[in-house]
């Protein structure tokens, strides 16, 4: 009889943790009043999101839970592993390429917003920079075969220029930042000649960084357009024009300007090494003014356009929505969930986020209220483009041996045109298999 | 036939019934993701749409892994860059290990057991928090500690002319050895303690009957230490070979398999494909030829262990 006691408890127990451990992520209050999960990344955020989660609770009665997994690859596998069997919560992010966003899409876990942002004559879409919408926006003739619409709300915006130490320059006798490549060597030797720092670093161990480095020199040498057709497969890589851009980097490396560890770098300790006045250059996003902020209160930088190599395109950087959030289209919260992200971008509420987390706002009408530096970094939107926008993206591939070229470059194991011609074999072959 | 009675019957009932909860958790987190990794080998998969949805691709993924020499994955390299840090951790670690088993065995007799938790130390520390410390000491240029400690010593110059710069972990031609340096130095320990319990257990008598016999010290070592530990050798071997190839964190920690792959090993690669490529079917497939790799190893090395110790 005890036997059969001791066996029932335990099966009575294994029963609660499975049901427990089985319960949905959108469920009521205990007293029937809605709640809406949020699942994110942004650990920055935190504080800011359950402060504004307390006040939208106060001001309508819903519940709003901000789950946060970081860092950004585990919260990446753990959305997807929701995804896979269908337990998303009622809003969440999606980080990565475009194809990414498209396979949440396509496997209808992801709510179309368009007619959300199309009431009341647009009133809500008029409020984003528009180059932040568009980055979670699939056109009409998008090749993933997506039905046309805004499938995500951009929190913030942000984009990836260079900065520049200017107490460093000053001791140069330069107030000007450099306009052009070659202005741009000339003072990264003379700050490692007279003072002794390294002219530029920047997270180059995190290979997207030279992916982002690279594409804003090929748009500025050859232009979107010829940018564009290499990635159709109608331009190789052995272009010459592809190859003046591989050749950038070992200039670099020849001259002797780049930090030393800089394959091996991650972006944290670029910023690290910037903040601290240890280099006079780095790439960075405005995500890195409150970065800076937190490790050098003092530092004097300024930030400026990477330097133009060519004057016949313009310069083009990395940029657009920086975080974004989706409503999982099966949720039973999505009314509410579309509700809460139009309060959440209310510009209210965005000066607040972006005063307290330092980041460039999604709502247009907040960009009065914030950090000059962060004006700085507005200032360049429009030259902002990004991989998710364009209109066609190349293969994982291609891009792990475009970058895997350069590093080749920098360490002098090969050269601009071993790397065109090896990079173009693995576009040929990739080519190949989709066809 | 005779008959279970039915009290016995009822008293084995409730014994499996006891085993229904471990064996439903064995069930659930081993052996249905064993077979589900089986399957999406098979399978062209991103990893987000339901998975009833990917596309059947039979046997292409492990054909293009075994015999596509043309394939920009470089599975091979990673291999072959695992396959170098295991071979310095079987040589450089393991025999570090045993001649401070032996010295605290044999030779040192005070301070004994600060010497086990001293060498024990590495090991039990986070890898993270290894390969960021090494990563410190090893940093190129004039920052890192250990070019300090060259440049304290007048060798700087020498050894940058001889390997072109001093730039430890962004330099092809040092980046895996002082990975595989590094990772040595974590994974003493583990075979420090099983070597040491193992000489342990060797009976003082052998050694006495032997000395009696005329042996000496060399002979000792060779004719009863070495006989004695061959079942401990494999042990420290095969998990050695598990241990090395299957490193990641480290790696990760200190040079992201970079300067431009010189550094990545099949799990980096297994993770990009899923992460950045979302082929989980390929890395599925990489997993399970992975997997068979280290199994056939280890049958191997017991296969040899056997044959020695019976010769």
């Amino acid at each position: 009889m005890r036997k059969i006691y001791s066996f029932v408890s335990i099966l009575s127990l294994s029963a609660v943790f499975f049901v427990s451990g089985c319960s949905s992520t959108n469920q009521e209050n205990a007293g029937g009043a809605k709640k809406v999960v949020v699942w994110h990344w942004v650990t920055d955020r935190e504080e800011s999101f359950k402060k504004l989660a307390a006040e939208y609770e106060q001001a309508t009665g819903v519940k709003v839970v901000f789950q946060l997994y970081a860092p950004s690859d585990i919260y990446s596998q753990k959305v997807m592993a929701a995804a896979q069997v269908q337990a998303l919560p009622d809003i969440f992010g999606i980080l990565g390429e475009k194809k990414v966003f498209a396979s949440f899409i396509k496997a209808g876990h992801v709510l179309n917003l368009t007619p959300y942002l199309q009431e009341n004559d647009g009133a809500w879409k008029k409020v984003f920079f528009p180059k932040a919408l568009v980055v979670n926006e699939f056109a009409a003739d998008n090749p993933y075969g997506i039905e046309y619409g805004v499938y995500g709300i951009p929190l913030d915006v942000m984009n990836i220029q260079m900065v520049y130490n200017k107490s460093l320059l000053k001791k140069l006798g330069v107030n000007v930042p450099p306009a052009t490549w070659e202005e741009f060597i000339t003072l990264c030797k003379r700050l490692k000649k007279e003072l002794g720092v390294d002219g530029f670093a920047s997270g180059w161990g995190e290979t997207w960084l030279i992916d982002c480095f690279a594409s804003s020199y090929a748009f500025n040498i050859m232009g979107e357009e010829k940018v564009f057709d290499t990635l159709r497969g109608k331009v190789p890589y052995t272009d010459p024009q592809w190859v003046q851009v591989f050749s950038l980097f070992k200039r670099m490396t020849a001259e002797g300007i780049l930090a030393v560890g800089m394959l091996t770098m991650g972006n944290k300790e670029a910023e690290r090494a910037f903040a601290n006045e240890k280099v006079g250059f780095s790439m960075n996003g405005s995500w890195g003014v409150n970065v800076y902020r937190g490790m050098n209160p003092s530092l004097q930088y300024g930030v400026m356009l990477p330097p133009k190599v060519s004057e016949q395109y313009p310069m083009r950087i990395w940029g657009g929505a920086g975080t974004s959030f989706m409503v999982n289209a099966r949720s039973k919260n999505k009314e509410e969930a579309v509700k809460f992200l139009q309060w959440l971008t209310a510009k209210e509420q965005q000066i607040r986020l972006s005063q307290e987390t330092v980041n460039l706002p999604a709502n247009k009408d907040s960009v009065t209220a914030i950090d000059p530096m962060l004006t700085a970094f507005a200032q360049a939107m429009d030259n902002v483009t990004h991989p998710n926008v364009w209109p066609v993206q190349e293969s994982s591939e291609v891009i792990e041996s475009f970058v895997k070229g350069i590093q080749s470059i920098i360490i002098g194991e090969k050269s601009p045109a071993q790397v065109a011609a090896e990079v173009q074999k693995i576009k040929t072959l990739t080519m190949k298999e989709k066809n | 036939m005779q008959l279970i009675s039915k009290d016995i019957f009822r008293g084995r009932l409730s014994n499996y019934f006891f085993v229904l909860p471990a064996i439903a958790i064995f069930t659930v987190f081993y052996i249905i993701p064993f077979f589900r990794v089986f399957q999406l080998s098979f399978l062209e998969w991103d990893g987000i749409s339901p998975s009833n949805q990917a596309h059947f691709v039979g046997l292409s993924h492990f054909k293009d892994l075994l015999f596509n020499q043309e394939s920009p994955v470089g599975w091979w390299k990673s291999m072959g860059n695992a396959g170098y840090i295991t071979v310095w951790a079987l040589t450089f670690q393991n025999c570090l290990a045993l001649l401070l088993a032996l010295a605290c065995d044999m030779g040192i007799r005070r301070g004994n057991n600060l010497y086990r938790v001293i060498f024990f130390l590495p090991p039990i520390l986070s890898e993270v928090v290894i390969g960021f410390v090494w990563k410190l000491i090893l940093y190129g240029g004039s920052v890192g500690l250990f070019n300090q400690f060259l440049h304290f010593l007048h060798m700087d110059a020498v050894v940058q002319n001889w390997l072109g710069n001093l730039d430890w972990l962004g330099n092809p031609k040092t980046a895996l050895t002082a990975i595989a340096l590094v990772h040595s130095w974590k994974g003493f320990g583990w075979g420090f303690i099983i070597l040491l319990a193992g000489l342990q257990t060797i009976p003082k008598e052998m050694y006495e009957a032997a000395k009696i016999d005329g042996a000496n010290s060399w002979q000792l070592f060779t004719k009863v230490t070495i006989p004695m530990m061959i079942p401990v050798f494999v042990l420290v071997v095969i998990l050695t070979i598990l241990g090395s190839m299957q490193g990641f964190v480290l790696i990760m920690a200190m040079t992201r398999g970079g300067p431009a792959g010189h550094t990545e090993v099949p799990v980096i690669k297994i993770l990009h494909m899923m992460q950045e490529g979302h082929r989980f079917g390929y890395a599925c497939a990489e997993a399970i030829i992975f997997g068979i790799i280290l199994l056939l190893f280890s049958l191997l090395q017991m296969k040899i262990s056997k044959h020695m110790k019976q010769a």
